[in-house]
């Protein structure tokens, strides 16, 4: 632990990216090989079953430190990290004696691991027993391991980066043996060294993203080399059809298999060796639902015959990774797509090819783009024709050629402080619009602004606070920001009635006053409108 | 008792702290009459008053931040002054050079008046003093029980390790520290470690004079100067925070950052301000310090005037103390 924790130390005191994957390189080439296993699952951000839960650990800290629940909560929303407050609160002070040297394996696997199944008592027991014995780094650090995932500032692909470092192994290489579900331990790490990583059989290739379109479309030069489809609004998903099995992985890699047993029926007629990567969509009739439905679908492990009824689901295939086990992904996407054309005929309209957008010039595929909302969709993909199927976010290939976002301003009604880098800034904020001459909060955003204007509004609200709701202030009524969304929705468990999709903060407008915001009536005839194309 | 002795001896004005029994304001932020000033940080000693009190430790501190000419009267720590109804006398505050506690004593009431202070050593200034009184106004800036300091010989011995790391690697190290009072305190306890020199920004460079003029003891500095053929790598920069990101800091050419300051206790705070190194280093009572001093004093009653005002009321209420928030324009930068 000590060893993992001097490489948490240094990872987390640098900014330099080089330093970074030195740090990690050096860290796997040194620690044992389950050691080494288990920092990677670590920081690529994979995260055990939590066997404690925040509440459970936030009424231990009240008990350890003495310190009145309130207090807590209030040093808590300033430090904006829980594992960080119970380090800083009751961690053992510097000058102890450091107890005896445990390592990152057996923190897992000897001591985080078995909580599960003891009771409550003794899971106090044990946890706040290492919280008065760890000094304040390693303190935090098993904290951190207990609640969740390690932020640390590396991105999943510097640990690609250091791992194709120390193993001389090629980054996709890496890549893929990463991706998928796979155990930590020093089979792992072994297999992993030997270029043999982590291909079992229902493993998925890592996701080729697309960047966002910046500037004209006349620029990706001639129309033909592009092809072009909508983009959907679903969920991304691969299909990997391998050994008999079908399994169905969100981009998240989270096997979602079970939840979407309908496409696993018509995805069980490929014939083995078949990967396809496409979007997973709420369909009834000839229409897609808005993502809003999909999302009820998502949350349940097995959906009930209402639910399969109500809300059918299906996967409309992008692009063709695997045929007969091999890996198509160096071919061009001209010769994917024909291939996974002639895959996609004649089966059931569950499993789709995504139909190619017509339109032969900029020009009139910019018109059709237009259509893009009445269809439900997003926006536009396009895809270099000579292309492969790259890894992770490549610039060039794909670009997504997005609709322009809904915009409206609302006035800041509440601010929370935020969390991570933004502690002991008020950076959640609440919006509102006005309603029969009160302002309803119709939208919460976190995101758009500049350092300087979040610093400059933090002092602002602590000046002008109304009244505090725990750590919530509510400020007058005064500031008015212009916000996007990327959709809108009717909601009875919103006092406003609606919902919106992504909503993100534009600009910050100091020139318009509060009474110019805004009015829910303007938000509910958007509403009115898409719902009457979508009709 | 008398109409006098009932109303507070000390209350909040436009122009800032003002006691009118003896007619003068403390740290006002409007000029008045008659300041009495508990340290030279621009957000408590401001220009335009016609007469500035201030302990004599710190007067060269607030003549060269003061305008030419200004009335400054300097104060031995202890000495007591006589102003309209009140005796009042300056005691070390520990914050900075010549940093002080008013206390102000009227018929039997007390009342002292902390400015900014810390209980922690340090070489540049006076130890704190604990000041018996009846009313404590104190600062609040640090008063959540997350901000508790470590010891000061390990952060110093971290800026010395951090640096010879950089220095092993050929970078320059940069470190942002408040130009008066942190940037001198970090000299002072870099010197009991080593004899290297050091360069400093030129805002920082004067104060450093000061407090040599004044017998302390710092590391050798050189200004951080443009010149032709300097060369930095390797070699440690003090730098007030306002220099990050500027172009000044260009002539260092690789360099690492860092930034000593209590905020530095909280790792968002931290990665926020985007310094490679946070070193978790002071001048203001840290959470245990202040329970400690308002204990030491014996106030019955407390008011704080800037910080975390509102949580350590709330607690010291629940702990039968009685507290409040006075509202006032200190700043809670360090």
């Amino acid at each position: 632990m000590r060893r993992f924790a001097e490489l948490f130390e240094t990872l987390d005191t640098t900014t330099s990216t080089r330093a970074k994957v030195d740090a990690m390189s050096a860290y796997f080439r040194s620690a044992p090989a389950a050691d080494a296993a288990w920092a990677v699952y670590v920081l690529i951000g994979r995260r055990l079953k939590r066997s404690v839960g925040p509440a459970l650990l936030r009424t231990w800290l009240k008990e350890a430190s003495g310190l009145p629940a309130w207090l807590i909560e209030e040093t808590y929303a300033s430090v904006g990290d829980l594992a960080e407050t119970i380090a800083l609160l009751v961690s053992a002070p510097a000058s102890a004696a450091p107890p005896k040297e445990v390592s990152l394996t057996e923190w897992f696997q000897g001591r985080i691991l078995p909580l599960a199944d003891i009771s409550a008592e003794e899971q106090r027991d044990r946890v706040v027993g290492w919280w008065r014995t760890l000094a304040y780094r390693e303190c935090f650090l098993v904290n951190k391991l207990l609640t969740g995932s390690l932020r640390v500032g590396v991105s999943r692909s510097l640990v690609t980066r250091a791992l194709a470092d120390c193993l001389r192994q090629p980054r996709v290489q890496i890549e893929r043996s990463l991706i998928g579900t796979w155990n930590p331990s020093a089979g792992f790490w072994q297999a992993l060294t030997r270029n043999e990583g982590n291909l079992h059989v229902a493993q998925p290739y890592p996701f080729f993203l697309a960047s966002p379109l910046e500037g004209e479309v006349q620029r990706l030069g001639e129309r033909a080399h592009w092809a072009a489809e909508w983009k959907w609004d679903g969920i991304r998903g691969q299909i990997v059809r391998r050994g008999g099995v079908c399994t169905l992985w969100s981009r998240g890699e989270e096997v979602i298999t079970e939840r979407f047993p309908e496409i696993i029926e018509a995805a069980a007629t490929l014939p083995d060796g078949t990967v396809l990567d496409g979007e997973v969509l709420a369909w009834l009739g000839d229409r897609v639902l808005p993502f809003a439905r999909l999302q009820q679908r998502i949350g349940r492990r097995k959906p009930s015959a209402k639910i399969l009824r109500e809300i059918p689901a299906r996967f409309i295939a992008y692009d063709l990774l695997e045929w007969e086990g091999v890996d198509w992904r160096p071919h061009t996407l001209r010769e994917r797509r024909d291939l996974l054309e002639r895959v996609m005929e004649q089966r059931s309209p569950v499993l789709a090819a995504s139909p190619l957008m017509e339109g032969k010039s900029w020009e009139e595929l910019a018109a059709a783009r237009g259509q893009a909302l009445k269809r439900g969709v997003e926006g536009v993909m396009l895809k270099d024709w000579s292309s492969p199927y790259g890894t992770g976010r490549q610039r060039g290939a794909w670009w997504k050629w997005k609709v322009d976002p809904f915009v409206f301003d609302g006035v800041l009604l509440y601010a929370a402080p935020g969390h991570g880098r933004r502690s002991n800034l008020y950076t959640d904020y609440t919006f509102g619009v006005w309603n029969d001459g009160t302002l309803v909060p119709v939208a919460k955003a976190y995101s758009g602004l500049t350092d300087v204007e979040i610093q400059s509004l933090d002092r602002w609200i602590r000046v002008n606070t109304r009244e505090k709701f725990g750590t919530v202030r509510s400020v007058e009524p005064k500031h008015v920001f212009e916000l996007a969304y990327e959709g809108i929705a009717s909601s009875s468990r919103h006092k406003s009635g609606i919902a919106l999709r992504f909503p993100r903060i534009v600009r910050w407008r100091p020139d318009k006053p509060a009474a110019e915001a805004d009015s829910l009536t303007n938000l509910r005839e958007v509403l009115a409108s898409c719902s009457a194309q979508s009709a | 008792m008398s109409m006098v002795d009932t109303a507070d001896l000390i209350t909040v004005t436009a122009a800032g702290l003002y006691c009118a029994a003896g007619d003068f304001h403390i740290d006002p932020w409007a000029p008045v009459e008659r300041a009495v000033i508990t340290h030279a940080h621009g957000d408590h000693l401001r220009a335009g008053s016609a007469t500035y009190y201030v302990a004599e430790p710190g007067a060269d501190l607030a003549r060269h931040r003061l305008p030419a000419g200004t009335a400054v009267t300097p104060l031995a720590y202890g000495e007591p002054v006589y102003l309209g109804s009140t005796r009042i006398s300056l005691h070390p505050a520990g914050h900075i050079l010549g940093s002080a506690q008013v206390q102000i004593m009227q018929g039997d009431r007390i009342w002292v008046v902390s400015g900014d202070y810390k209980r922690d050593a340090d070489p540049t200034c006076e130890a704190f003093a604990v000041v018996r009184c009846d009313v404590l106004i104190s600062e609040a800036t640090f008063a959540l029980p997350a901000y508790q300091w470590p010891d000061t010989a390990v952060v110093a011995r971290e800026v010395l390790d951090w640096w010879h790391v950089n220095r092993a690697q050929g970078c320059a190290s940069v470190l942002f520290a408040y130009s008066l009072g942190k940037a001198q305190r970090v000299l002072a306890e870099l010197a009991r470690l080593t004899g290297d020199l050091v360069y400093v920004h030129g805002a920082i460079g004067s104060l450093v004079d000061i407090y040599r003029g004044r017998g302390i003891d710092m590391l050798p500095t050189a200004p951080a100067t443009l010149a032709k053929g300097a060369d930095y790598a390797g070699a440690l920069i003090l730098a007030p925070p306002s220099a990050a990101g500027s172009p000044w800091m260009r002539r260092f050419g690789e360099h690492r950052t860092g930034f000593c300051s209590g905020w530095m206790r909280i790792r968002g705070d931290r990665r926020r301000r985007g310094y490679d190194r946070g070193f978790v280093l002071s001048d203001h009572a840290d959470w245990p310090s202040l329970l400690r001093t308002f204990r030491d004093t014996g106030a019955g009653r407390i008011l704080l005037t800037h910080g975390y005002t509102d949580a350590m009321c709330r607690y010291l209420r629940e702990q039968g103390v009685d507290a409040q928030p006075l509202r006032t324009e200190y700043g809670e930068e360090e």
